[in-house]
């Protein structure tokens, strides 16, 4: 039985510009066990998807569910076996850390559970912080009680959405360490995010959304290998000869080209050497999920969809 | 770490409602200064006021004098406020700040959340009423003719405010029109439903208009409960009340179930 299943989830708002169709016909499992990325640009439909998945928004059409449980009919049990750690940073300004955790764990029947509470404080970096109202933390603090919160009654499946958006490098750590962790203890991890790099490193399978639509589902070695291309980035002070602007990407100062192999490299070095360019710190290096992701975003590439 | 068996000591429609309502009271608990002291301080301004300039004035029932009068409807006026206040603010707070996300995630039943919200809704509302009662007990005579309609027409109408209050605060997006719904709904029809008078001494066109008001029947058969007399009987206004309280819980247990403007 999969984790979770996606079955043919589509999603119409009716909004003053006209009818926006977020989702359309998504359907994909993920298996118990798995630390899958759902990637896409803003506005893709992943946090559509995941409102969906949590109760936070009905599908237009189509099912999903947890271990089974149908998030509509069989709400009650899909959600005691999720944990969704919500994209916004919200907090009860009523409540100190420990009440808030206190108050989750009833809302799940869950009750006498202090010691669990105190495991999750100390493994968060929040320890010291459990009396404190939450109004007095700091941002990335009240990120690790919105983890918190997602755990406290212990779901075997959770689901992150953008949890590192606007987080420090110190914290990104600890969370994906706590996150790596929980998974390999047998958790199941749902995870969007825009860091391409944190996806590479943590999931293994990864779908990405385009409008609305899956348009790659693979595991994340595969999606790596489907380009294999190497790319060359050097560092350039003028505008990009016209000839090599179109398939570059330009990050300030920063120029990346795909090459699939030393010819390639010798023409585009040609290029620039003939406009009078000289680039600074080359170098040759693998594609990684960021190229394969703006691949697939421009539809270089036809979908590729495997089971 | 581990992650032994989840520790579920809940089940069925109304799990979870202990806490969401130890929430609801605790919430309104921790401002208790705005939420109840404030409110009786309000009541006790009126009985000053009113009952100073119509004590002698204004005949109501029989040898009822005016502050004794007064009093019963204004602890029922505060019981009806606080119970509509109580609901309708603590929704749209959640809604603004995005924390309802918290409550939209569990497995709560929308049994659940209205037991809980309605339940929060009559102990604000019973807490002030209370209060209000005991501060101003002392300005004026007050007989306990019969206590069970008291408590029958306090926890109707705190019940009735509650709910009320969540259904606001289901539909209201913004602040702004719950103060509206509270200033241009809930004031008139409390101030218009004989809290100040009795409704015999209106002419007969507004005497007509105060019988098709709800609120009238809930302020009248509380102080039924006082005087063992009032403006109608109290098993007719016990009838209103029960009917309005019955669409009322209805309609909001429709809308929960729905997800009415918070399951999108």
């Amino acid at each position: 039985m999969p984790a979770i299943a996606f079955r043919n989830v589509a999603k119409t708002y009716v909004s003053p510009r006209g009818v926006v169709r977020a989702l359309d016909d998504v359907s994909f499992d993920i298996a118990q066990g798995e630390f899958f990325g759902l990637l896409g640009p803003n506005g893709a439909g992943k946090t559509t998807l995941i409102s969906i998945l949590a109760g936070l928004a009905r599908a237009t059409s189509g099912s999903v569910s947890v271990l089974g449980h149908d998030v509509v009919t069989d709400y009650a049990a899909a959600r005691r076996l999720l944990g969704i750690v919500p994209q916004e940073l919200v907090f009860d300004p009523f409540f100190s850390v420990r009440e808030a955790l206190r108050i989750q764990s009833g809302y799940f029947g869950v009750h006498g559970n202090d010691a669990w509470i105190d495991e999750l404080l100390a493994h968060l970096g929040l320890s010291d912080k459990a009396d404190a109202n939450m109004r007095q933390l700091s941002g990335g603090m009240k990120r690790r009680v919105l983890v918190a919160q997602a755990l406290v009654h212990r779901p075997p499946v959770i689901v992150l959405d953008e949890p590192t958006a606007g987080v420090d490098v110190e914290l990104r750590q600890t969370l994906w360490q706590f996150v790596a962790r929980l998974n390999k203890e047998g958790h199941t991890v749902l995870l969007t995010t825009h860091y391409l790099e944190e996806a590479e490193a943590l999931c293994s399978r990864i779908a990405m959304l385009k409008q609305g639509r899956v348009v790659a589902l693979d595991r994340t070695s595969a999606l790596l290998a489907g380009t294999a291309s190497t790319m060359l980035r050097f560092k350039l002070d003028r505008p990009l000869p016209p000839a090599l602007a179109a398939g570059a990407r330009v990050t300030g100062r920063i120029v990346q080209l795909k090459a699939h192999d030393a010819r390639e490299v010798e023409s585009i070095l040609a290029v620039l050497h003939a406009a009078g360019c000289e680039p600074e710190d080359l170098e040759i290096g693998r594609a990684d999920l960021e190229d394969v992701f703006i691949e697939i975003m421009q539809g270089a590439t036809p979908p590729q969809v495997a089971a | 770490m581990t992650a032994p068996p989840r520790i579920s000591t809940e089940t069925g429609i109304f799990a979870g409602t202990r806490t969401l309502l130890y929430k609801e009271v605790l919430r309104f608990w921790k401002v208790s200064f705005q939420t109840v002291a404030a409110p009786v301080l309000t009541a006790v301004l009126y009985l000053l006021i009113f009952g100073h300039v119509l004590e002698g004035r204004v005949k109501v029932f029989g040898e009822v004098g005016y502050t004794s009068f007064l009093i019963p409807g204004l602890v029922m006026m505060s019981v009806l406020q606080n119970a509509f206040a109580n609901s309708s603010s603590s929704l749209i707070q959640s809604k603004i700040t995005g924390n309802l996300v918290f409550l939209l995630v569990a497995p709560l039943s929308h049994w659940a959340w209205f037991a809980a919200y309605v339940g929060a809704s009559i102990v604000r509302g019973v807490a002030v009423g209370a209060g209000v009662l005991l501060v101003t007990i002392w300005f004026a005579p007050l007989h306990l003719a019969n206590p069970l309609w008291i408590v029958v027409f306090t926890l109707a109408g705190a019940a009735l405010m509650g709910a009320l209050g969540l259904i606001a605060g289901l539909w209201a997006e913004k602040f702004d029109q719950i103060a509206a719904f509270q200033n241009f709904i809930i004031m008139p029809m409390t101030f218009l439903s004989g809290v100040f008078y009795s409704v015999h001494s209106l002419p007969p066109l507004w005497r007509t208009v105060s019988h098709l008001n709800p609120f009238f029947y809930m302020i009248d058969g509380f102080r039924h409960g006082f005087f063992g007399t009032s403006d109608v009987s109290p098993w007719l206004s016990l009838a209103v009340v029960a009917v309005s309280l019955a669409v009322v819980c209805g309609l909001c247990l429709r809308l929960l179930r729905i997800g009415y403007k918070i399951r999108h």
